[in-house]
């Protein structure tokens, strides 16, 4: 198996530490090797920086992959956006000597050199390969009896000329992770739309970002559902933050449970639901936690 | 009405360099565009904050107002429209490219401003903060992660390369 190291990014140990812990957890369960990436920065956000410049973009990422370069591991992230901002830079750097060479004159800097040695992994993508559901499925001690509304995030799929993982409009992989704990993935409609954040919209144009949070949320509702899951720290931000905002603004109160597949992951390895951060979400649902704590 | 001859008048009125060029020069051809809407139907913005994605890739043909579209920021690089272009037209990441002319020419908004002076202050795009902190704490977790914020070394590493690449003069919007 291969050598990780676990890149963190902003938001996961900015806003929400459950998500970081839960993968430590989840990590550990699995007996994958791992290692913190220490003085890593932001991978940097796809959506703005990517957009705004992008010698600064290569500079910034390459930094990151630089760094677990030399410990001789590929990068983990568990987070769309730097997975899609940390890939792309690699897979462009390995295959454009001059823009490599332009870059490494910015890292020469600071003492280092791209070399363009590891690969970049999404913690999804990586459980599919290995250990796979089937095996996932039976190192799960506590199954999972929840209806579950799976948000895919479009990043960790699309562009799929750069992602490789198959179908974008109808995937299944994520779901099958997702049922290995137990849980049903239930279909709703829209279920591969857009969470509405990304691209800089959330943080420019924070009332259209909801509108388009809001559409998808009533078809959640609709679904009648337990939870919400991702993969994705800046979707979960979206998506629970998302709902307190709507609800000031608007008046609607969804309510609906959102986690990350780690923390998901976790439940069904019988981590409690306090252990995993779950209950410093912004949307409080006591009746979730309770169902969480009458499964154990 | 073809796309060429409305392309040449506004060229020819016009001598300032061109987007398209620009965005053809960086792998992204746009003037095979049938207009036929697939990436306006299929856009979630769209719905919600009237982006039409099929105006700013026939603006992106015709000259440079299509730096001041407000719609340039409304697309949150959801790509669907570049998966279903009949063409293969590389829309979002045309969309990319015409905002980063559009920021070199000191077109950004001030929360993207802010979110660029937060990465250039602490390395993060969303630094921790004192609740944050206590979450950790509560989680028995260090407080601070092990990113930049637990090495200033780090820090300073990334505002090395930040200078470096002169993202700093262009955050500040000093160039105008
Ligand atoms: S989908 Fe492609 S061809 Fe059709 S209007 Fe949009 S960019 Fe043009
Ligand atoms: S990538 Fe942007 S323009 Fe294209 S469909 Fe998504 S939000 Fe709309």
């Amino acid at each position: 198996m291969e050598k990780l190291s676990l890149y963190l990014g902003c938001i996961t140990p900015n806003r929400y530490p459950g998500i970081e812990k839960a993968t430590k957890l989840c990590l550990d369960r699995l007996e994958i090797d791992y290692a913190d990436l220490s003085g890593a920065s932001c991978c940097p956000a796809p959506g703005v920086f990517r957009s705004f410049d992008k010698a600064t973009w290569l500079a910034l990422a390459s930094r990151n992959i630089v760094l677990s370069e030399e410990m001789e591991r590929d990068v983990l992230t568990i987070c769309n956006g730097c997975y899609g901002s940390l890939v792309d830079a690699n897979n462009e750097l390995k295959d454009d000597p001059a823009l490599k060479k332009s870059t490494n004159a910015h890292l020469e800097k600071i003492g280092k050199n791209f070399k363009g040695t590891v690969d970049v992994r999404h913690i999804i993508e990586l459980l599919y390969d290995e250990p796979g559901p089937e095996k996932i499925k039976e190192m799960v001690t506590s199954p999972l009896d929840l209806r579950v509304a799976l948000h895919y995030g479009c990043h960790l799929v699309k562009p799929s000329k750069e992602r490789k993982l198959g179908s974008t409009e109808d995937p299944r992989f994520f779901d099958e992770l997702v049922e290995a704990t137990g849980a049903e993935s239930v279909n709703y409609p829209d279920k591969m739309a857009c969470c509405g954040a990304g691209g800089g919209v959330r943080s420019a144009l924070l009332d259209k970002s909801l509108e388009m949070l809001e559409h998808k949320l009533s078809r959640i509702r609709d679904a009648d559902v337990d939870c919400i899951v991702n993969a994705c720290p800046f979707c979960h931000l979206q998506f629970d933050g998302g709902q307190v905002e709507i609800e000031e603004k608007r008046g609607t109160g969804y309510n609906i449970p959102v986690i990350h597949y780690s923390q998901l992951l976790g439940l069904a390895f019988g981590y409690l639901p306090e252990e995993l951060g779950i209950d410093l979400n912004l949307v409080t649902n006591e009746d979730f936690l309770l169902k969480l704590k009458g499964d154990r | 009405m073809s796309p060429g001859s409305e392309w040449r008048i506004t060229m020819n009125q016009s001598n300032k360099s061109n987007i398209s060029d620009a965005l053809k020069d960086a792998g992204l051809e746009i003037l095979t565009c049938l207009q036929c809407g697939t990436c306006s139907g299929s856009c979630p913005s769209g719905r919600y904050t009237g982006m039409i994605t099929r105006k700013i890739v026939r603006k992106a043909r015709v000259g440079k107002d299509v730096l001041h579209d407000p719609d340039l920021w409304m697309c949150t690089t959801c790509y669907t429209c570049q998966e279903r272009c009949p063409r293969e037209i590389k829309i979002t990441d045309a969309i990319l490219a015409i905002r980063t002319i559009a920021v070199h020419e000191g077109i950004m908004l001030p929360e993207h401003r802010r979110v660029s002076q937060l990465v250039l202050e602490y390395g993060h795009a969303v630094p921790i903060n004192d609740s944050v902190k206590e979450k950790r704490e509560s989680l028995g977790m260090e407080v601070l992660p092990e990113t930049v914020h637990k090495y200033p070394d780090a820090l300073a590493d990334v505002q090395t390369l930040l200078e470096s690449c002169g993202f700093d003069k262009l955050a500040a919007g000093s160039q105008e």
